[in-house]
């Protein structure tokens, strides 16, 4: 066991764990942030995306050490003060069915779209190709991720 | 180097499978006190309206209406409330929402079947409507009116006559001091009154889910709760005979390893090491390392080769006959063309993207559980069965999961939960890996069918053999769970001569239900045959298939049992789906359209899909048309993404997925051997509602079974390859 800081959503914290666990679990079962979910544990559905320094990681493959001194956003800290574009388009499309897979998809997506703000449907389909979801909510995710660009497009140009 | 494992002893075990006498006897160990009951019970005290379990209206106004059902991503968490809030006349987005327990007065609360809206949706209303009637009676004697004079509208009662209202808080005080009508004297509102009811209203659990703060099973936290793992034995039900259990004691974070007895019932608690640690991490770690021997005695001759090979013998003699009618065998001389194809279609997991878990606490007497089951009800019975405590002694928490797809009917979790939670002095959190809940499934049952079909001069589809070889559980004289075929399946009762004989292959592997049982692997045979004789007859499809089901009727069950078959319905989603799609329009070289129907869950669905196929054999799914006819409609927004998520699963199952089995065990273990679909091949999907006034039915399962055979047709179209065997990825589709 090592204690490691960790900032997450703006605030550190020191956490006790062995080296290689994965900050996943740390957020989860450390720091109570459930919104980060496990669906594989192998880096292979994206359930469990946060940012690191900004950058889409699955936090299931990243062990504590490597997280240490980054700056980690969750779900949870995504819009700290209620709904961001796209979360707002997620609730607009009702998007979810059981909803699991979501915060991943959302995490994924707000990186992909502060990088390529106006982007076509190719581009979403392939920014978001890594992130499952056994429900099958693709179609709506594709179209919620549109109007969220627009949205923010519009913002932007205020 | 490692520990070698120890042999595992008698005294190791806590004797959890034993119901008469075992070695531990819970009940004593525990205090007697009783737990509360139900969770989410509505609290009734004078100044608050409740006329129900269902609802509860507060003199501030606030409206409650509990949520019975478990919510799996069905919908059902939203749209049955909706049906309360409808005849109740109250604005849906300003009620609050509950989900209640398992508890005894709110009829039967499970997910499956696609029963929860036929089942309640009279329930609902009379719940709605008798509240209503209510606060129109508070209102009365508060104005001293006649009740006739009021009228309803948004949470409020209404005296037109002399411009007055009053808000249903306002009335909650009143109205709960006067008698509860007989609901036969309540009337309902009439469907062309309905406001809420077949209108889009997003998710009551959306703002939560899309922050990150909806609860979902895996995510239950308590004070001083512990995490566990269940390892069970790779080959189904296999016994525990020696464990490396003292060095994983020995792991960071590990509190408790112990081995639990189990049973030989495959769908209650069998035999496994859990693992109990303070994180899920540290629980996971330590799985890792389990060396475990297991007794693997009924692995032989338990693998998919060697079931195909028993399918192939089995398909050379005479299975029995489940069926028959008229003469198929005179009929197979008397035709003008006569087919041969054999089908098959994989087992498959549910793999649900939340794996299974339960939490479980060991207080008062009793156990507490947080659960994702699709049937507590069940889940609670299995649990007082296996460890023999008093049903009353167990309390149910319904926890949204993270998808169902009929796992979650099967509460093994449970039982697993209940196991490790007596022996640990805490809260307990179960959660398998991705692995265990690849590898451990009740899994939807392979199936292999052996045809022959025939058409006659006119072109019509006359006879029909179909020798169905399929699996029992250890048994070749019963069909596992899920694996039977209705002798009543299309085309049955639609043509004059038709035979059905079934053989069975004695397997090991657990099976049960998945997404619309039985008819997700048959609608895929039968519209793929039919296809193909439709193309051996010459014939357009839809026309051949609207020629099957011929005039509009109510088609009886055999014998009385089962449910009828209406033509005209099913006729008029085909005739919808073809005019939709464009069917018929010209289409570029390797591209195609097919077409599909199905009945089940009382819903009559078909689809026409539109793929392409490249000459280097890479499919590509560009869109497909949905239409259904569920009677009427509760949630106009929830009712589609069902049939979207059913068009994206049914692609992803016909696609991509295969579950094999070799020397007993599951091959498969993760996405990377079981994939699901990605966005990049999701198709556009049109989905089309024919609203009758037929009795509503759900929606979470009548679409799935259509999609496999809609998009082989359209291969077929496409490039001229007919698929006979799932995953499509397993064929090969160059052409030209
Ligand atoms: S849980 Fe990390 S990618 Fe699946
Ligand atoms: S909504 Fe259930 S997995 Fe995506």
């Amino acid at each position: 066991m090592a204690a490691y800081p960790l900032l997450v959503n703006g605030t550190t914290h020191t956490v006790e764990a062995t080296p290689d666990t994965p900050l996943l679990w740390v957020l989860r079962d450390t720091l109570n942030l459930t919104g980060t979910k496990y669906g594989c544990g192998r880096g292979l559905c994206g359930s469990c995306t946060v940012h690191l320094n900004g950058t889409p990681v699955r936090s299931c493959m990243l062990p504590v050490a490597a997280a240490a001194g980054a700056a980690i956003t969750t779900i949870e800290g995504l819009a700290p003060d209620g709904l961001n574009a796209l979360q707002h388009a997620w609730c607009e499309h009702d998007v979810p069915q059981c909803g699991y897979c979501q915060a991943g998809q959302i995490m994924t997506a707000a990186a992909f779209l502060r990088d390529h703000p106006a982007p076509t449907e190719a581009e979403i389909d392939a920014a978001l190709a890594g992130n499952l979801c056994r429900c099958g909510t693709y179609v709506r995710i594709r179209a919620a991720v549109k109007d969220a660009a627009a949205a923010m497009q519009k913002e932007a140009a205020r | 180097m490692k520990a070698s494992p120890a042999p595992v002893t008698r005294r190791d075990f806590i004797r959890v499978s034993s119901l008469a006498g075992g070695g531990f006897v819970l009940s004593l160990a525990l205090p007697r006190a009783g737990l509360a009951q139900a969770a989410g019970a509505l609290d009734d005290t004078a100044r608050v309206f409740t006329p129900s379990p269902f609802i509860k209206i507060t003199p501030e106004g606030i409206i409650t209406i509990l949520a019975k059902n478990p919510e799996t991503g069905q919908g059902v968490k939203t749209s049955l409330p909706m049906i309360v809030a409808e005849e109740l006349d109250a604005d849906f987005s300003t009620i609050v929402i509950e989900q209640a327990g398992l508890r005894d007065d709110v009829g039967a609360q499970f997910a499956g079947g696609s029963r929860s809206t036929p089942d309640n949706y009279l329930l609902l209303r009379r719940a709605g409507a008798t509240a209503r009637a209510m606060l129109i009676a508070a209102a009365a004697q508060t104005w001293n009116v006649r009740a006739g004079e009021l009228t309803t509208e948004n949470g409020r009662v209404i005296h037109a006559a002399t411009g007055r209202s009053l808000s249903y808080g306002e009335l909650a005080t009143t109205a709960a001091t006067l008698p509860i009508p007989d609901e036969r004297d309540v009337k309902l509102k009439s469907e062309s009154e309905f406001r809420v009811l077949g209108s889009r209203v997003g998710g009551v659990d959306n703002p939560a889910i899309v922050t990150g703060r909806a609860e979902f099973g895996m995510d239950v936290r308590l004070p001083g709760m512990l995490h566990a793992v269940y390892a069970k034995s790779p080959v189904f039900g296999g016994r525990l005979l020696r464990a490396n259990l003292d060095h994983l004691r020995t792991l960071p974070g590990v509190r408790d390893v112990f081995p639990v007895e189990g049973g030989t019932e495959i769908t209650g608690l069998l035999p496994g090491v859990a693992i109990v640690a303070d994180s899920t991490w540290a629980a996971f770690a330590a799985r890792a390392q389990l060396e475990a021997v297991w007794d693997e005695s009924a692995a032989a001759g338990q693998d998919s080769p060697a079931y195909a090979a028993r399918a192939a013998a089995l398909a050379r003699t005479r299975g029995t006959e489940l069926r028959h009618d008229g003469d198929v065998d005179a009929a197979f001389t008397a035709s003008a063309k006569v087919i041969e194809a054999d089908y098959f279609y994989p087992f498959l997991n549910h793999a649900t993207l939340e794996p299974q878990g339960c939490t479980a606490w060991t207080r008062d007497g009793g156990i507490e559980f947080w659960t994702t089951s699709q049937t507590p009800g069940p889940g609670r019975d299995l649990v007082a069965a296996t460890f023999n405590l008093p049903k009353e002694k167990l309390k149910l928490n319904l926890i949204r999961a993270g998808g169902g797809f009929g796992r979650r009917l099967r509460n093994d979790s449970m039982v697993e939960a209940a196991a490790i939670a007596l022996r640990v002095n805490a809260p307990v959190k179960l959660t398998w890996t991705r692995e265990d809940d690849m590898r451990h499934c009740f899994f939807r049952p392979a199936g292999f069918h052996h045809l022959k079909g025939a058409v006659d001069a006119a072109g019509r589809l006359s006879a029909w053999h179909d020798h169905f070889v399929t699996f029992g559980y250890n048994s070749t004289a019963t069909p596992a769970p899920s694996a039977g075929m209705s002798p009543d399946e299309l085309p049955a009762r639609f043509i004059p001569n038709y035979r059905l004989e079934q053989s069975l292959i004695a397997t090991i592997v657990p099976t049960g239900p998945l997404r619309a049982p039985g008819s997700n692997g048959l609608a895929f045979v039968m519209q793929g045959f039919i296809d193909e004789l439709a193309h051996a007859a010459g014939r357009d499809p839809v026309e051949f298939r609207l020629e099957l089901l011929g005039e509009d009727r109510l088609v009886p069950p055999t014998g009385g049992r089962g449910v009828p078959y209406h033509t005209g319905r099913m006729k008029g989603v085909i005739r919808k789906a073809a005019a939709e799609s464009g069917w018929g329009s010209a289409l570029p070289r390797g591209e195609g359209r097919g077409i599909a129907f199905h009945f089940s869950h009382q819903g009559y669905v078909a689809m026409v899909a539109h793929v392409a196929v490249s000459p280097a054999g890479e499919l590509t799914v560009k869109h497909v048309t949905a239409v259904a006819d569920v009677g009427p409609i509760i949630n106009l927004s929830g009712a589609e993404n069902q049939m979207q998520g059913s068009v994206i699963d049914g692609l992803g199952m016909a696609w991509l997925q295969e579950i094999t089995f070799a020397a007993g065990r599951t091959v498969q273990s993760n996405f990377h051997d079981y994939p699901l679909l990605r966005l990049p091949e999701a198709p556009a999907i049109s989905v089309h509602f024919i609203q009758s006034d037929n009795p509503p039915t759900g929606l979470g399962e009548p679409g799935y079974p259509v999609v496999p055979p809609a998009i082989c047709n359209a291969i077929f179209a496409a490039c001229g390859k007919r698929i006979r065997s799932l995953p499509i990825a397993k064929n090969d589709l160059r052409w030209g």
